[in-house]
């Protein structure tokens, strides 16, 4: 079983909508959604949801109420002011436990916590494993691990020899987390300023896990000369750029449209998409 | 001396996993005995800084050197406090890099290799 | 008056409107301030060319190690829930970026060997022309927790003004500290499947919180409603629509504001103020 996830450092370069397309292009494939912060993998490939399973991440502060006496101890303490009038408020709280240790009554427990849920869907192309972290919860990276072990998991179950992931934008924990163990990242950039200013981190970020690391370059065409820029700059950090796709309105009306744009079968970008499809197929092959 | 390998599982045939906070497993090998076995990483289930708590574990496991992949700056820190060896190697079995230890082959890190939460 | 401006997505028009907004309002008799609380990456200032009056540094408090009272007993890091005091070999070791500073070492600590001390995790600039304060938070390199430099920041609301709250993008944790306890948030989106699926995420976040909200659409195109059918469900109020053109791109990539660039805008964000005003009061 091979395992394929894409990053980028900076949001918003077309991470998600080129994974649309290789699941497509792949046929048969496990697809796996580690952005769980503000996942969108679902907008294209349209799961139907098979299994729902809750995730709890870290603990938080409870009150008791027939154990507490209303001393105040834990609100004058609290740095959070996350207890006022005896009411624990969960958003404000951070699990510090130091209501739960000066208590006198022991009227305080620590709760872990439901900060989300993660599922088991099916997409035309192949299952699918995907998750939501709850409003305002930490412990992504956590959450990450969860959903590409069951991945892992359900692909042994379906007999399926690949797995692509969807990575969480940044290069924080939850980006580590989709990295580990995989076999190859495929980062997608972008000719911008922001563009050139993440990919050195991420490419950095990649080599440290001893995977396959390419580049692609979105909307090459958009800035020829940062486009250049990228491709030396690839050079200089010896990862290879396996494919650059121009602008192409159909991306961001297959978006529109909520499919994958090789579904839309028009446009620009058509043949690329297949070329750097190709490429990865090789590097994995080889691995 | 005792070795520890971090792993994806609890043999010697199992991967390394690179990553020295997030590890399902470390591999231990007492190098006077001979003898093999493994301990989950409970390190990692932390909700924040997981790299510190697995150095207090290896730390509570009388740990001398320990091969994995990538360091962060609190963990190297950590590691160093508690007198314990930092060797790195990218992929491969655990008894492969205990080979390569054994021989010289891996190199021992002087510092932290990844930036905090392993960026 | 507080305002806040957010966004689900990254990149989809905060800081512009937030600005904007700024701009139009300088001729109201109430004075305006402008917080930029995106202090990851502060950059209202590039659009307001003014020098910074003053700067104060944010503290917080960590533990310190008095090793001649230390008994090693250990309780401080069972206390600590984030792994930010190790006991190794007859040493304690403090990790300080990953400190809370929820002060449980130091208040448990049986023999009082630890002690808060301050860390510098960021500053909070103030620049003033007229009756305009923008008032910018920047974190500390190395240190990543915002929440505590956000609310450096909005300490500084003045009751007596407009304050518009700029905020990071996302719906987490700082997020929510910009949003709390202002008096309706505004949320800036874009008409693309990726834009809607973050706007209910932020959505759902205000709701939570009990916090009004309505909606701006940047980079608008006439043929596609997908925010507005959303909206009109949800009963949620459009309050301006910014249309996707290439000159307002470029000359904001410039550093100029959209208002400054295009002067018929000015009495659009003003309508857009009154009709958050008429909100609030309902």
């Amino acid at each position: 079983m091979k395992e394929l996830t894409i990053i980028s450092g900076k949001g918003g370069t077309g991470k998600t909508s080129i994974l649309g397309a290789f699941a497509t292009l792949a046929g048969s494939s496990l697809l796996c959604d580690c952005d769980v912060d503000a996942a969108n993998l679902h907008i294209l490939l349209n799961p139907s949801i098979k299994e729902t399973y809750e995730f709890y991440g870290e603990k938080k502060a409870e009150i008791l109420p027939e154990l507490c006496t209303d001393c105040g101890k834990c609100e004058e303490l609290c740095q959070f002011k996350a207890i006022q009038k005896g009411q624990i408020n969960s958003y404000a709280c951070e699990g510090c436990a130091v209501c739960y240790h000066v208590c006198p009554a022991e009227a305080i427990k620590m709760k872990p916590h439901l900060s989300g849920h993660w599922y088991i869907s099916d997409t035309k192309w192949g299952p699918m494993v995907h998750a939501k972290l709850g409003i305002a919860q930490g412990n992504s990276g956590l959450l990450v691990n969860r959903v590409r072990k069951k991945a892992r998991e359900v692909a042994k179950e379906h007999n399926l020899s690949l797995i692509i992931s969807d990575g969480p934008p940044g290069i924080g924990c939850p980006v580590i987390s989709s990295l580990a163990g995989t076999d190859m990242a495929l980062v997608v950039t972008e000719p911008t300023a922001s563009g050139i200013h993440d990919l050195e981190r991420i490419v950095k970020v990649a080599s440290g896990f001893g995977c396959i690391t390419a580049v692609c370059i979105n909307k090459y065409n958009l800035d020829e000369d940062n486009c250049r820029f990228i491709e030396d700059l690839a050079e200089k950090l010896e990862v290879p750029v396996i494919g650059k796709i121009p602008y192409d309105a159909a991306m961001a009306e297959a978006v529109l449209k909520g499919i994958p744009v090789t579904i839309l079968g028009q446009g620009a970008a058509q043949e690329p998409l297949g070329e750097l499809w190709q490429q990865v197929k090789h590097l994995l092959g080889a691995r | 001396m005792r070795v520890a390998v971090s792993a994806s599982g609890q043999t010697q045939l199992d991967e390394l996993n690179p990553r020295l906070g997030r590890c399902e497993y470390f591999v231990i090998v007492d190098d006077v005995s001979g003898e093999t076995w493994a301990i989950e990483n409970t390190g990692r289930l932390s909700t924040g800084a997981a790299g510190i708590a697995t150095a207090t574990l290896l730390h509570n496991h009388q740990v001398d050197v320990v091969i994995t992949g990538n360091v962060g700056p609190n963990a190297f820190t950590a590691l160093e406090a508690a007198e314990i060896k930092v060797y790195t190697g990218t992929k491969g079995k655990v008894q492969d890099l205990l080979e390569q230890y054994r021989n010289g082959n891996l190199s021992k890190a002087s510092g932290p290799n990844v930036g905090p939460h392993g960026s | 008056m507080r305002i806040s401006i957010a966004s689900g997505k990254g990149g989809t028009g905060k800081t512009l409107v937030a600005t904007s907004l700024a701009l139009s309002l300088m001729d109201q008799p109430r004075p305006v301030q402008l917080l930029d609380c995106d202090v990851e990456e502060p950059n209202a200032h590039i659009f307001f060319k003014m020098k910074q009056a003053g700067s104060q540094k944010v503290f917080l408090p960590i533990p310190k190690v008095d090793y001649d009272q230390c008994q090693y007993c250990g309780k401080c890091v069972e206390v600590c829930q984030f792994n930010a005091i190790a006991l190794m070999k007859r040493t304690l070791v403090i990790f300080p970026d990953v400190c809370h500073s929820c002060g449980g070492c130091w208040y448990l600590c049986p023999t009082e060997a630890l002690q808060p001390t301050p860390r510098e995790v960021g500053a909070v600039g103030i620049s003033q022309s007229g009756s305009f304060t923008l008032v910018s938070g920047t974190l500390k390199l190395g240190t990543h927790i915002s929440p505590p430099v956000i609310k450096a920041v909005r300490a500084k609301e003045d009751p007596d003004s407009i304050v518009i709250i700029d905020g990071p993008p996302g719906s987490s944790c700082p997020v929510m500290t910009i949003v709390d306890g202002t008096d309706y948030c505004i949320l800036v989106t874009e008409p693309t499947p990726f834009g809607l699926n973050d706007l209910v995420l932020a959505v759902e976040m205000l709701q939570v919180l009990g916090i009004a909200c309505g909606v701006v659409i940047n980079r608008d195109v006439p043929e596609n409603d997908i925010i507005d059918r959303y909206c009109e469900d949800k009963g949620l109020p459009i309050l301006l629509r910014i249309p996707l053109k290439t000159e307002i791109a470029r000359a904001y990539a410039k550093g100029i504001t959209l208002v400054e660039s295009d002067p018929h805008w000015k009495p659009k964000f003003l309508e857009l103020y009154q009709r958050v005003v008429r909100e609030v009061a309902q």
